[in-house]
């Protein structure tokens, strides 16, 4: 997994709530079998019309907007399990995402392949809509190890949560298996402990 | 202080708990499918891993078989490659499949419970968010990401923070034509689609009691869809009676010995819950959702909700999806005319839902302007429909009894609805475009959705119950 630290960046703003997972990826592409090659079908029936052709409207197709961090509305990524929506999203560029509210699962996913999400306040969330909006070259900078976010025009900053294990992961680049697996031996005790009772 | 069933079975499965980290949860069963798997062999294959417990992994073939002609190579070819890529894996790594023409093949979340391999304390994970379907028997079930497949396959464990607890009690006697998946519409309808997020629900109550597995599978298989990590109900009498004799269900002394330690999975009367909501079974009509939510659900002789009774915030994404369903605020659904009927998904796909229609419509006659499919969730489903001559019933009534699979709950084989058209689906999502591009659909129960397919509309099943329909 890449690490990540700090990172300063321009907003993607979608200000819409409720994004599920179907919208971020639709299952009609979920048949490959890599991890790769996602980012292509982002947001696809937002982002292009029946005969695919690009919807000026929809934000992915608005060339002054662009960046590494999607700013969207609450309860970003709810519905479906697939992981394939961290992919496409981390595929298309994007290293993090910001939101008032993250589904769950959504967020385990996001968290196990290195794509930052974080949860900031409505208030704040409104705040990046706001900049973005009266700037699009709007910047804000993620810093990890101190767990803010600042709107660089502004210099307003909000600090977020992230559990301390997952902290860890992120800016040393391991992950879950690597953990689980150098306890091996606890495991295979549970399981003898288990058989007996 | 006493302990919630879900912190029962949850400490029961605890390898090692430190603090700062998440807990290294033990995992009894893991089911996989085509779709969330194959990244999760190939992540295997780069590390050099086998799979650690390789009897303790079931795998089927679901999310995109075609649910016509299964005996003929699949003709889409992505679909085709995705599923010999888990027929490859499975082989390679040494993992039970009930692929494509298997007596046992069909959805996972059904096949689970008919097998015997769904049982009461068990912690039970899938790559597919309904996994909490296996809730229904008194286990810690929940759907995970391909990540985490990947995690459970090289050491059978998840690191996993303990969730928090939140029981709903339900009392009270259903009325005539509402069943349990109103039952469960009408709890997301009232708490939201993300009014249960970061808990794990047990469902409770007499109303909830007095149901069969198989309504209660459709419960806890829309945990998922208030956000909720899982959902499940404490096993009981009705619970053994369905597991026992079951083909890999424990038998003789095994039996015995399971049923004893089943007997403890209970909430103790202490027990204290991070939330509680209790609702009135009589409170509850025939369920309909109007917009691109599963919390956007109405009873059925309801209007849909006016756009200013929204908070402000919300104005806009709820505009959004009425204009999507092209439904008017303030309207009736009743009466609006519909294209298509899927009854089927890993919410009710199973005998109980199949026999209610087929008693709905024996004698009646689908409209003409409506494509009904019926997709059963598993081959031996479909098998017992047949032996009780429930085939004959659908297609005399005009419906197509499909072979199993996901079908048109997610639109991933050829079932798809078409742009613009509306669905009354018994499955559990009706986001933008999950049954096919741009399709519009309505999630209902089994009976409101055959009600609807008879008379081309969207209907009050009340309104067609006589004495001898199942209600
Ligand atoms: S039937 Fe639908 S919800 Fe159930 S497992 Fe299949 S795709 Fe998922």
């Amino acid at each position: 997994m890449k690490k990540f630290t700090t990172l300063t960046t321009q907003v993607v703003p979608l200000p819409i709530e409720n994004v599920d997972t179907d919208q971020i990826i639709p299952a009609r592409f979920l048949k490959a079998t890599t991890r790769e090659g996602f980012g292509e079908n982002l947001f696809c029936d937002w982002r292009y019309d029946a005969s695919g052709s690009p919807r000026p409207d929809f934000v992915l197709n608005n060339p002054i907007y662009s960046g590494k961090a999607l700013v969207a509305g609450k309860n970003f990524g709810c519905g479906s399990s697939r992981e394939h929506a961290a992919w496409a999203l981390q595929d298309y560029g994007f290293d993090v995402v910001i939101s008032s509210f993250f589904a769950d699962i959504f967020k385990g996913n996001a968290l196990n392949n290195g794509l930052l999400p974080i949860q900031l306040s409505d208030g704040f969330v409104q705040r990046i809509f706001l900049a973005a909006e009266t700037d699009p070259q709007a910047q804000v900078t993620v810093d990890l190890e101190a767990q803010t976010v600042t709107i660089e025009t502004t210099k307003e900053y909000e600090s977020f949560e992230i559990n301390p294990y997952k902290k860890s992961c992120l800016i040393n680049g391991y992950d879950d298996i690597d953990f689980i697996l150098n306890q091996r031996a606890a495991v295979e005790q549970f399981e003898q402990q288990k058989a007996v009772v | 202080m006493g302990k919630t069933l879900v912190e029962k079975i949850w400490d029961a499965h605890v390898v090692k708990r430190d603090e700062g980290y998440p807990d290294i949860l033990y995992i009894d069963t893991h089911f996989i499918h085509e779709v969330t798997s194959p990244q999760a062999f190939d992540g295997l294959r780069k590390r050099g891993l086998p799979v650690f417990r390789p009897a303790q992994t079931i795998a089927t073939a679901d999310h995109n078989v075609p649910t016509l002609n299964q005996h003929l190579p699949i003709q889409e070819t992505l679909s085709r490659y995705q599923v010999d890529m888990l027929t490859k894996n499975c082989a390679e790594f040494g993992v039970e499949l009930y692929g494509l023409g298997h007596p046992f093949q069909g959805i996972v979340h059904v096949i689970g419970p008919e097998l015997g391999i769904t049982l009461p304390g068990a912690t039970i994970v899938c790559g597919d968010s309904h996994t909490s379907t296996h809730g229904a028997f008194g286990a810690i079930a929940f759907g995970i990401g391909t990540s985490q497949v990947e995690q459970v396959l090289a050491t059978q464990c998840l690191l996993q923070q303990p969730p928090k607890t939140m029981r709903i009690t339900v009392d009270g006697m259903l009325g005539p034509g509402v069943s349990a998946k109103d039952i469960i519409l009408y709890i997301i309808a009232k708490i939201s689609a993300a009014g249960g997020t970061g808990y794990f629900i047990e469902y409770a109550g007499s109303t909830i009691r007095s149901l069969s597995m198989e309504s209660r599978m459709t419960i806890c298989n829309m945990s998922i869809e208030m956000g909720a990590r899982g959902g499940l109900i404490a096993p009981d009498e009705t619970t053994f009676e369905y597991i026992k004799g079951r083909e890999f269900a424990p038998k003789g002394a095994g039996w015995d010995k399971a049923l004893a330690q089943w007997n403890t999975l209970y909430s103790d009367s202490d027990a204290v819950f991070d939330a509680e909501l209790t609702f009135d079974a009589a409170d509850i009509e025939p369920m309909i959702t109007y917009g691109t939510n599963p919390g956007m659900g109405i009873g059925i002789s309801q209007f849909v909700p006016s756009t200013n009774s929204q908070e402000l915030s919300e104005r806009p994404s709820y505009q959004k999806a009425l204009n999507y369903m092209g439904i008017e605020d303030d309207s009736a659904l009743l009466g609006k005319e519909i294209d298509y009927v899927f009854i089927g998904s890993c919410t009710n796909s199973r005998m109980e839902d199949l026999r209610a229609v087929a008693d709905f419509v024996k004698g009646r006659q689908k409209a003409p302007n409506v494509i009904a499919w019926i997709v059963p969730g598993s081959k031996q489903i479909e098998q017992q429909a047949i032996a009780e001559g429930l085939d004959q019933v659908f297609e005399a009534a005009g419906f197509q009894l499909r072979e199993p699979g996901c079908s048109a709950c997610l639109g991933m084989n050829e079932d798809k609805i078409p742009a613009g058209k509306y669905c009354v689906s018994t499955s559990n999502r009706n986001f933008e475009g999950r049954q096919g591009p741009n399709s519009r659909t309505f999630l209902a129960s089994p009976l409101t959705a055959a009600a609807a397919a008879i008379t081309g509309r969207i209907t009050d099943v009340r309104s067609l119950l006589t004495e001898n329909t199942y209600a």
